[in-house]
């Protein structure tokens, strides 16, 4: 297999491209294609500040590597979400790439910070954890990026991530969401903005990304998440992608082109109703916000 | 060879040589949610794996939805 820009020996392919890469092409193509989207989708200036989410994993790590080495000032986020060792682990990882890189690290800890953990949350609440995870992620991101004034949050969510959540949206017509599934989200009504260049690249290429730049990253899968819908939906999409490769791409990028503004009134009306959460000040369309709500039940009302 | 898969954990002695994409087609596994890495570099799906090879499988789907 040899390398389709150079002719030298190749260790990576990559199918929808019908293309093949040794290290030194392979890891350029993946800083081409991150500074490709934050181009077309206007996602950053060169003096924003940038906060990127980190879960020790490998998205968010090789997000973070790319960004500093396009010359962005970004540092990271790690939250600490309390599942057990899965979460010991996860935070080593961030603290050890950010110790040898030289680059700012905060951290949150949601059971010494918030006075619970995500198992905890989750059961209280009577929700999937993945649900109760995903909503303190980004409530507490956002608090952050407001609290320490960055300009804008970034997230790890790759080709495939975007996909398998497009397709479960798509199945089930949540079309407030399909009205907000796009790269930026641009800042309003309290929210930073927020923006995820790793849409031109499958978590395949992310995790060679990281074996080939030495980044070690938490290989190991969330113990809450097995078997939930988003991995499901991304086993679907791989089949499909296995006998026609390109398909995710042309599904989430089409979906952007030709679709996504058909849903933004939807969006957008959800949008007009938010209010301030009486305990945070976190914008919300309730009284209290998602993130409070799930906190007072995991406390028994005593948060 | 020894080889090494994840979630969970496992290991494997399969005799060599045999070509990358063989491995995985005898393993069952889809070559596009795996990397296979030896020596801490990715081994291409045409290289000949070694009877003293050690390679790890690493799945590289990762689940949360948020």
């Amino acid at each position: 297999m040899k390398c389709t820009v150079c002719r030298g020996p190749a260790v990576m392919d990559v199918r929808r491209h019908n293309a093949n890469f040794c290290a030194e092409h392979f890891l350029k193509l993946c800083r081409d294609q991150v500074a490709k989207a934050i181009k077309e989708h206007r996602m950053l200036e060169p003096t924003d500040r940038a906060l990127v989410a980190v879960s020790g994993g490998k998205d968010s790590l090789a997000v973070w590597d790319i960004l500093v080495g396009l010359g962005y000032d970004a540092d990271g986020l790690y939250l600490g979400l309390g599942i057990g060792d899965y979460s010991d682990a996860s935070g080593e990882m961030a603290r050890r790439f950010a110790a040898d890189q030289g680059l700012k690290l905060l951290e949150v800890d949601l059971p010494a910070d918030h006075g619970f953990d995500i198992p905890t949350g989750a059961k209280a609440a009577k929700r999937v954890p993945c649900s109760a995870c995903g909503l303190s992620k980004r409530h507490l991101f956002d608090e952050a990026a407001r609290t320490h004034g960055y300009d804008v949050v970034v997230t790890g969510h790759n080709l495939d991530d975007e996909a398998a959540v497009l397709f479960g949206n798509v199945l089930h017509w949540q079309t407030e969401y399909l009205g907000r599934q796009l790269p930026v989200l641009p800042e309003r009504h309290g929210f930073p903005r927020k923006v995820k260049p790793l849409v031109r690249l499958g978590e395949r290429e992310m995790a060679a990304y990281c074996v080939l730049r030495g980044i070690d990253y938490i290989v190991e899968e969330c113990p809450m998440a097995a078997g939930n819908k988003h991995l499901g939906y991304k086993e679907a999409l791989n089949l499909i992608e296995a006998a026609s490769p390109g398909t995710k791409h042309d599904f989430y990028f089409g979906f952007l082109a030709r679709a996504s503004d058909r849903f933004t009134p939807e969006a957008e009306a959800e949008q007009d109703l938010l209010l301030r959460c009486a305990r945070c000040g976190a914008p919300t369309t309730t009284e209290l916000c998602a993130f409070c709500r799930l906190a007072e039940r995991a406390s028994g009302g005593r948060a | 060879m020894q080889v090494r898969l994840r979630n969970p954990r496992r290991e494997l002695e399969l005799p060599g040589p045999m070509r990358v994409h063989a491995l995985l087609a005898q393993l069952e596994i889809d070559r596009e949610t795996v990397l296979v890495i030896r020596s801490d570099t990715i081994v291409p799906g045409d290289a000949v794996l070694g009877d003293d090879d050690v390679v790890e499988i690493r799945p590289v789907i990762s689940g949360g939805a948020s």
